[in-house]
């Protein structure tokens, strides 16, 4: 019987598997390499802070080294401040900024917005602090939460801006003629139809860029500085999570290397939480952006 | 009866208040001359330097249902969307020529966009109900962003609106629930229930049965047929078949010139132009 004209040859058929398990295997192996490093950084971090953490690290002030307890109420406080001042400052002018994009200005002069926010977004953390440093700590002759959070709301104008720009112009055209034809003006158009529609996607967008700010260090250093106690004035220096984790990082005793794997647990924490948040939000993608 | 603000003078003085659409009567009313809704002459429209509408001059007129036709790109889109300046959107866009609206030039200086669209409402080809409202909030959402906030107003404004697209019954329980709930021809009568909500003159329709089935196709038909004892209807449509049954005027646009505009009777049987009597017996387009 001749060997049917659709069937390869045994040795074809053979050299195509392997070829076939080859590439599979290689594609297999990039993939768990990029996601290797951060099943070691949750690996590491459990294993080296979940030991550190107990309920006073929740509610104590830090305290001296080779005194037991102690912990980092007023860091995580002090980030959750930071992180609510960063978003009065970035959430409006980047949302603002993003409707501009979406729905004004002129083909080239929003394509010049368009680099410069992707510009800023590349700008290192650092020069933020020092932006922040100059502007606020050097002409009030005091480091403070303020220009700690400024500079953290400006790193996150470009990247709030640039999502919510997306978000809109995700929305039908239809939608704003709709709302146009029963003559309604074009800014309560964008506010109220526009923009609700891609709320969602808005947020999202918000969540995103506080999840990326939320562990910067470096626009803190010349700023917020970092504080031992409790802060209740904004014009103060004020502690923050990856402030202290640096500061006992740096430093030569054990029992604060200790703390900081532990702080650098809970940031770690809440940053997935973030993430997550943003997971379930651009779940349900049917009904609004 | 509530109006809207900067309802124009000169309506009120035309059209003795116009009372609940709903209850007007239906016998239609001896008119001795023939009342104009849109009085266009010498009007061009060019996207760039594409001319779109070249040199149109037509008499559409008020409480009749005119029907514009043709292939493909003859312009009979644009023309409509020039009729409430909805074209200004497209950039680039130029027009000359005069177009009025009862009277008034649409494009006369200080003349606001707005402030027409709030008189010749506009349905879509692709039913758009806002996704994040409800099915009574579709419906009020053009008077609450102008200002309506009387309740009474709105309430009775949402029964009327609804009943007039005769999406009344199929709705009344569940007007809570989003808009985008609908099937495709609800929705697209939960659209021209928001444009009539507003209570504007005359209503624009953009192909508005192109997507639905012939059922809901019907419905639609039907419903110009009891909208035209209150409003202007100007309807842009594909489908010839459609253009006889329910227009009283029929407008034959041709790669953006007005070809014909006659009685719809006599477009469909006896067509003065030769390009006309092609396209309606279907040898073109």
């Amino acid at each position: 019987m001749a060997a049917s004209p659709y069937l390869p040859t045994p040795a074809f058929a053979r050299w195509r598997k392997a070829k076939s398990t080859a590439v599979t295997a290689v594609l297999v192996v990039c993939a768990l390499a990029v996601i290797a490093p951060l099943f070691l950084v949750i690996y590491f971090l459990l294993k080296q802070g979940y030991s550190s953490l107990d309920w006073n690290f929740f509610t104590e002030l830090p305290k001296p080294t080779g005194v037991p307890g102690g912990g980092m109420a007023n860091a995580i406080v002090g980030t959750m401040t930071l992180l609510a001042m960063a978003a009065v400052v970035g959430v409006p002018l980047g949302v603002f900024g993003g409707i501009y994009l979406a729905e004004y200005g002129s083909d080239l002069g929003n394509d010049w917005l368009r680099f410069a926010a992707d510009v800023l977004n590349g700008v290192p953390s650092i020069v933020w602090g020092m932006v922040g440093y100059l502007l606020l700590v050097v002409p009030f002759k005091t480091f403070s939460a303020y220009s700690g959070g400024v500079a953290l709301g400006f790193m996150m104008v470009p990247l709030v801006m640039r999502t919510t720009e997306e978000v809109l112009v995700l929305v039908p055209q239809s939608y704003r003629e709709a709302a146009l034809a029963l003559g309604v003006s074009r800014w309560k158009v964008i506010m109220v139809i526009v923009v609700r529609t891609a709320l969602k996607g808005i947020a999202t967008g918000v969540i995103v860029a506080m999840a990326r700010i939320a562990g910067e260090t470096a626009p803190l250093l010349f700023t917020a500085l970092g504080n031992n106690f409790w802060n209740h004035n904004l014009k103060e220096p004020i502690a923050a999570l990856p402030l202290q984790i640096f500061a006992y990082a740096i430093s030569p005793y054990d029992d604060w290397h200790r703390q900081a794997w532990a702080g650098a647990l809970v940031l770690m924490a809440l940053i997935l939480a973030l993430n997550i948040t943003v997971r379930v939000l651009s779940r349900d993608r049917n009904r609004t952006i | 009866m509530s109006t809207l603000p900067e309802a124009p003078a000169s309506r009120a003085a035309k059209e003795p208040a116009k009372a609940s659409p709903v209850s007007l009567p239906v016998a239609a009313q001896p008119v001795a001359a023939e009342e104009i809704a849109f009085d266009i002459a010498n009007f061009n429209l060019w996207y760039g330097p594409r001319q779109a509408l070249i040199d149109v001059t037509i008499r559409i007129p008020a409480k009749k249902v005119t029907a514009i036709i043709g292939p493909s790109g003859c312009g009979k889109s644009t023309f409509l969307r020039a009729l409430n300046r909805m074209h200004e959107l497209t950039p680039g866009v130029r027009i000359d020529g005069s177009l009025r609206h009862f009277g008034e030039d649409l494009y006369g200086p200080g003349v606001q966009a707005v402030a027409i669209r709030r008189r010749v409402g506009m349905v879509f080809q692709k039913s758009n109900p806002f996704p994040t409202m409800s099915i009574a909030e579709n419906v009020l959402v053009g008077l609450r962003l102008n200002g309506v906030r009387d309740k009474e107003v709105l309430q009775r404004r949402l029964e009327e609106s609804l009943h007039m697209a005769a999406l009344w019954d199929e709705v009344k329980d569940h007007l809570n629930r989003p808009g985008t709930s609908l099937s495709g021809g609800q929705q697209q009568r939960l659209c021209i229930a928001r444009s009539l909500a507003v209570q504007p003159e005359t209503l624009l329709m953009d192909e508005p049965c192109s997507a639905l089935d012939p059922i809901a196709t019907a419905k639609i038909e039907e419903l110009i047929q009891t909208l035209r004892q209150t409003y202007t209807v100007v309807i842009v449509t594909h489908n010839m078949q459609q253009a006889a049954r329910c227009s009283d005027r029929t407008a034959f646009f041709y790669m953006g010139r007005l070809i014909e505009f006659d009685d719809t009777r006599k477009i469909f049987t006896n067509p003065g132009n030769p390009q006309t009597e092609a396209y309606v017996s279907g040898r073109f387009g």
